[in-house]
């Protein structure tokens, strides 16, 4: 779902963020990336999303390139991947409603289409009684929970988190978690970034670690991996 | 169509309708168009002056050009009434210039002739200019015999006359013709600059229009920064993030154009009272014309069009340029 091949990113003043890491997350996988602040991290979820390009080595999702995607199609490669924020990126101004529907307007659903999948996955988070409700009255498990509404609404193959659990206590994180783990039951392959070790230890899932740019270990977690 | 996955479910591959589809691409667009002059509604005081702006910037142009263009209408009903005078060589006597007045009369181009001696002329020069006495030093009467040709109103037009003028000339006791429309000729040259230089003003204040235009939409794009780098993030293409900008940029020029018009016809009006009086002396019948629907059509259409174009060239750039990092 997910290649990395021999990839390395050099942001312009020299600083090198990723250095030839190569890893391969499967279709259907549900994988933790994880490392130190800047041990990049957030880098590496870019070059998937398209926010960055690498320097050199191939980033491929479902086997295709994303070097050969030209400027005006990284939208479109966009939708085929649900994106989650630590800093949740909603809409402060538009209900949770507008929040949620707004991957699908663009895409340009029918508002019976539209209606219907926001309904189908606040359901899915626990929020359908706050459609009416703006982001800013809700609490930060709340509004990362419309965050997940809103990258599921038009099920996308592929989940993108990084840090979803960043701000939220632990119990709050792991019914996230328990989100992400539906959603991969249901055959989508989920990515997701945290530094949340111990989160990552009461679980068994394929673990990737970064350290300084590279990639030090892959495979089951590891308590203390790269400490 | 999903580039990545092959068969994925989206919008453009359900089984929608082609009416149904055409349907949807009008309605979104009518209610974006709706939600963008919601939002001029919201900040009422800073639309009103962008369309201010706007609606003076073509007023300005607008008045001058039909006042231009309605003196050049008066001036052809003056250009009407011209007449030649012909100023006989002075040794022709009475009875020669009976002879040419006979001859002209018989010339189809002409309407009537009419014969001032020298005599005449003196008279009529001394009871006018108040210079009579200075006349009295003079030996003999220096004022040639003169004939006033009017010419048919089908060859009063400029161009006609003075071809006909250079036929009068020909004539054996002519010694010099002259058309009483030169003077005319002389404002029209004057208006046409007038108009050139209404052209010019009109360019270069459609120009600051286009510049405030995009000035404008360039402020609200940046001031929806966070949503455009959410929007973006979730797949939207620019084009969709451009359209409420052009939108807008659409109602301004509306917007503006209307209150161009309902200025316009305000200061004719106003003027129209004052050269009403001015008009009377001169016994000028003169009705200010301009305001008719090809002429609101014609503003609205092009103030829509510079609110566009505003619009159009700040969502280019600046859209582009805001990509979330």
């Amino acid at each position: 779902m997910i290649k990395f091949e021999e990839v390395s990113k050099t942001y312009p003043g020299g600083q090198q963020a990723l250095s030839k890491v190569d890893f391969h997350v499967e279709q259907g996988e549900m994988a933790f990336l994880t490392g130190h602040s800047g041990a990049g991290k957030s880098t590496l979820l870019k070059l998937i999303s398209l926010m960055e390009r690498p320097n050199v080595g191939r980033v491929l999702i479902n086997g295709h390139d994303l070097g050969k995607v030209k400027r005006k199609q990284v939208a479109y490669i966009r939708r085929d991947i649900g994106m989650i924020f630590q800093s949740h990126q909603l809409l402060m101004g538009k209900s949770v409603f507008d929040n949620v529907a707004l991957p699908l307007i663009i895409e340009g659903h029918t508002r019976k289409t539209i209606f219907k999948r926001v309904d189908a996955a606040l359901e899915m988070v626990g929020l359908r009684d706050k459609t009416k409700s703006l982001p800013i009255t809700l609490s930060g498990g709340e509004q990362q929970r419309v965050g997940i509404a809103r990258a599921v609404v038009n099920r996308p193959p592929l989940l993108l988190a990084d840090e979803p659990t960043g701000n939220l206590d632990p119990k709050l994180s792991m019914e996230i978690i328990r989100l992400f783990e539906d959603f991969n039951s249901a055959g989508v392959s989920v990515f997701i970034a945290t530094h949340d070790l111990g989160l990552i230890a009461r679980m068994k899932y394929r673990t990737l670690t970064l350290k300084g740019g590279r990639m030090i270990t892959d495979g089951l977690s590891q308590q203390g991996g790269w400490s | 169509m999903s580039l990545l996955f092959k068969g994925r479910q989206q919008a453009s591959s359900h089984k929608v309708s082609v009416m149904q589809r055409f349907f949807m691409f009008f309605a979104d667009h009518f209610r974006q168009g709706i939600n963008s002059l919601g939002e001029l509604y919201r900040v009422p005081f800073a639309s009103l002056m962008t369309i201010g702006v706007l609606g003076f910037s073509i007023t300005l142009p607008s008045t001058l050009y039909i006042m231009v263009e309605n003196t050049e209408q008066v001036t052809e009903q003056w250009q009407q009434a011209s007449e030649i005078s012909l100023f006989l060589r002075s040794d022709v006597n009475d009875t020669q210039a009976q002879q040419l007045i006979g001859r002209l009369s018989s010339w189809n181009e002409i309407n009537s002739v009419e014969f001032v001696s020298s005599q005449q002329g003196l008279e009529e020069f001394q009871r006018l200019s108040g210079l009579g006495e200075a006349l009295d030093y003079l030996d003999e009467n220096p004022f040639p015999p003169v004939v006033l040709v009017i010419p048919t109103s089908k060859h009063a037009s400029p161009k006609a006359a003075a071809d006909l003028l250079d036929k009068l000339r020909k004539e054996r006791e002519v010694d010099i013709g002259k058309l009483d429309i030169e003077w005319l000729e002389r404002l029209y040259g004057l208006l046409s600059i007038a108009k050139e230089l209404v052209y010019l003003l009109a360019t270069l204040l459609f120009f600051a229009v286009v510049l405030i235009i995009g000035n404008t939409i360039r402020l609200n794009i940046l001031s929806k920064r966070d949503e455009i780098l959410v929007m973006k993030l979730v797949g939207a293409t620019d084009a969709f993030i451009q359209r409420p900008f052009l939108y807008t940029g659409f109602w301004f020029g509306l917007l503006g154009g209307l209150m161009a018009w309902v200025t316009v016809t305000f200061i004719l009006i106003w003027i129209g009272w004052s050269l009403d009086a001015f008009m009377q002396q001169y016994q000028i019948q003169l009705d200010i014309t301009g305001l008719n629907i090809q002429a609101l059509v014609f503003m609205l259409l092009l103030s829509v069009f510079l609110g566009l174009l505003g619009s159009f060239l700040s969502v280019q750039k600046h859209v582009d340029e805001i990509e979330p990092k």
